[in-house]
């Protein structure tokens, strides 16, 4: 393994010529008194070259969407086109600053202002507001916009959030941190949820069901209507998880299906980048009857003047600095512009050609749990591997690692056993598909014929298999000698 | 898998060992093998009101979060601190480590566990 920053340090390594300050000195004491840093700050000392090298070694290693498929299950990880950095580059964009007069940004005003209203088009809303970062925090600005519905109208008995059990994690997440009750809905034999259960649970203390369709099983929940009809005539309100848009844009919307309150990842279904190359985005849209209660300030169009209108004494108020994160909208509105109204729609037709392609070719090599068509994933299983030579689903994965692959999601959704849930998203090719299909075909193969190589991988990486369980029982995630700093 | 005879159970692979008034709650061999290594708990809230179907406790593991759910209603009146710090006993001694110990406010409710005998069938028609 490489040495960390830390472990190169030299001292004296940077040898800096700060010129003498030309404005007085103040004396910290005052201000900050005992909070004043005493010690020296435990940075290593590296010089530039090394440092250089450090990190281009580590980025090396980094495997991304420009390195190969990353089947990952719900992430959507499709390609992230460059012309979408360019534009987000662009120094008329990169350089705003916020506070600038906004005569001097009605361009910058003009790209919120469309990307809303095209995001209103495409999932039947009628007001979005870009300001969450991220998938999970428009699920918070979302639950809060609910819980200030109710509580606004005085109905304050509703204290429980109803989530099914094939749900993303942040779902029961984000309704406890707003303070709801969680209670699970159960899915059927169809993997979708159970209407029967569903109705048992609804009534005066339901705020809301919170639902990702197409579900996390990459199936279509049919009785979306009836559902819609049954929470909303308890008085609830229905959430849609944007998690999954990606098998569904230009072909169904969440705002006729019922749904109250969306929010869309941009950096999954609108192709802006995730994580290492993000920031996220989670623009958040409602139904006319939320609207009240987005974020301030709203980006709107008075005559042939954007302004930003602060004036929604209703609103949760601000649920980030400014206005969301700028340079991500600007790259998902060059995705929506590149491809127009007939691409968005192509893009997912292809992303759930793709995975019902992938899915066919992996029958009678590994066990589908629900074997119809699906949207944009489908999970697999490791049940027969586990059954005829005891080779898990970590196994699986972590061999596909020595086909040069990221592994898909494991483990997930929870109801299902030995989980693989499988995403190749529009961006692949036929050809990468099958490679893909191949290296899965082929573990399954040395799975019988040699078990003991596909249980002790993976074998060519940088560092062979790591023990997790000991990483999330002692985890140690600081350098030690700054520890105690 | 160990299904020791003089306990009951529920579908959610909790074990029952019933003393007096307290019930004493824990997990299964089956639920600590299929949750693999587990490396946190979020034990139960000492004398806290719980009603029967409650989630008292999480426990997570390499592979996934899991809820323990109580099928009796009362008050918790002992709590398994150990688990904190050392969650893999779960593992290792799933039917010697308790979870929470309840003050039950109505045993009758004990009626709808299953016997060891009616849990193994259960286990093997899970797969």
């Amino acid at each position: 393994m490489s040495r960390l920053i830390f472990e190169k340090s030299r001292p004296a390594s940077n040898k800096m010529n700060i010129p003498p300050a030309e404005v007085g000195q103040v004396d910290m004491t005052e201000t900050i008194g005992e909070y004043l840093r005493q010690g020296e700050l435990p940075l290593p000392d590296v010089n530039e070259v090394e440092t250089v090298r450090h990190f281009t070694a580590l980025s090396k290693r980094a495997y991304g969407v420009d390195d190969g498929l990353y089947p990952l299950g719900s992430c959507t990880m499709k390609y992230n086109p460059k012309i979408d950095e360019w534009a987000a580059r662009l120094p008329g964009l990169a350089g705003l600053h916020p506070y600038q007069p906004l005569e001097t940004v009605q361009g910058a005003l003009q790209i919120m202002y469309e990307t809303s209203q095209w995001l209103c088009e495409i999932t039947g809303m009628d007001e979005f507001s870009l300001q969450p970062a991220a998938g999970a925090h428009g699920e918070l600005t979302g639950v809060m916009m609910i819980k200030a519905y109710h509580t606004q109208r005085g109905d304050t008995g509703r204290t429980t959030m109803l989530v099914p059990d094939s749900a993303h994690g942040t779902n029961p997440a984000t309704a406890h941190v707003v303070g709801y009750k969680v209670e699970e809905v159960k899915s059927d034999a169809r993997g979708l949820v159970d209407l029967e259960d569903l109705k048992s649970k609804l009534g005066p203390h339901v705020a809301g069901l919170m639902l990702t369709n197409p579900n996390t099983l990459g199936l279509f929940e049919e009785d979306i209507l009836e559902m819609s009809q049954l929470v909303h005539d308890s008085g609830g309100l229905l959430y849609y998880d944007g998690a999954n848009l990606n098998a569904i844009v230009g072909v169904a919307r969440p705002g006729d299906m019922g749904f109250d309150v969306v929010h869309v990842n941009l950096h999954k279904t609108f192709g802006t980048p995730h994580g290492g190359g993000g920031p996220g985005s989670g623009p958040v849209g409602v139904k006319k009857h939320l609207a009240p209660y987005l974020p301030v300030p709203r980006v709107e169009k008075n005559a042939d003047q954007y302004v930003f209108n602060y004036d929604y004494p209703q609103s949760i108020g601000k649920v980030k600095e400014f206005y969301g994160n700028f340079g991500v909208v600007v790259k998902a509105y060059t995705y929506m512009r590149a491809l127009g109204g007939a691409g968005l729609k192509e893009a997912s037709q292809h992303a759930v050609l793709n995975a019902n392609y992938v899915k066919t070719n992996l029958q009678g090599t590994y066990h589908i749990p629900f074997d119809r068509l699906c949207k944009h994933e489908f999970i697999v299983t490791a049940k027969e591997q586990m059954d005829s030579s005891k080779v898990s689903t970590l196994d699986i994965a972590k061999s596909l690692l020595d086909y040069g692959y990221h592994p898909p999601t494991i483990y997930f959704p929870l109801i299902v056993r030995e989980a693989m849930m499988i995403e190749p998203p529009e961006s692949e090719s036929r050809e990468r598909l099958d490679d893909f299909i191949a290296a899965m075909q082929d573990i399954a193969d040395q799975a019988v014929k040699n078990p003991d190589l596909v249980k002790n991988a993976p074998h060519y990486t940088v560092v062979r298999r790591l023990d997790e369980v000991k990483a999330a029982r002692n985890p140690v995630v600081r350098w030690e000698e700054a520890i105690d700093v | 898998m160990k299904v020791p005879q003089e306990l009951k159970y529920t579908n959610e692979h909790e074990w029952i060992k019933v003393e007096g008034n307290r019930a004493i709650l824990g997990i299964t061999d089956y639920a600590q093998h299929n949750l693999g290594d587990i490396v946190f708990v979020e034990i139960p809230e000492l004398d806290a009101q719980v009603s029967s179907g409650d989630e008292v406790a999480v426990i997570e593991s390499v592979k996934t979060v899991s809820s323990v759910y109580t099928p009796v209603s009362g008050t918790i009146v002992e709590i398994n601190e150990a688990l904190e710090e050392n969650p893999e006993l779960l593992n290792q001694e799933p039917y010697e480590q308790f979870i929470g110990i309840i003050e039950m406010d109505d045993p009758s409710s004990l009626d709808n566990l299953m016997t060891a005998e009616e849990y193994e069938q259960f286990c093997q028609e899970q797969g």
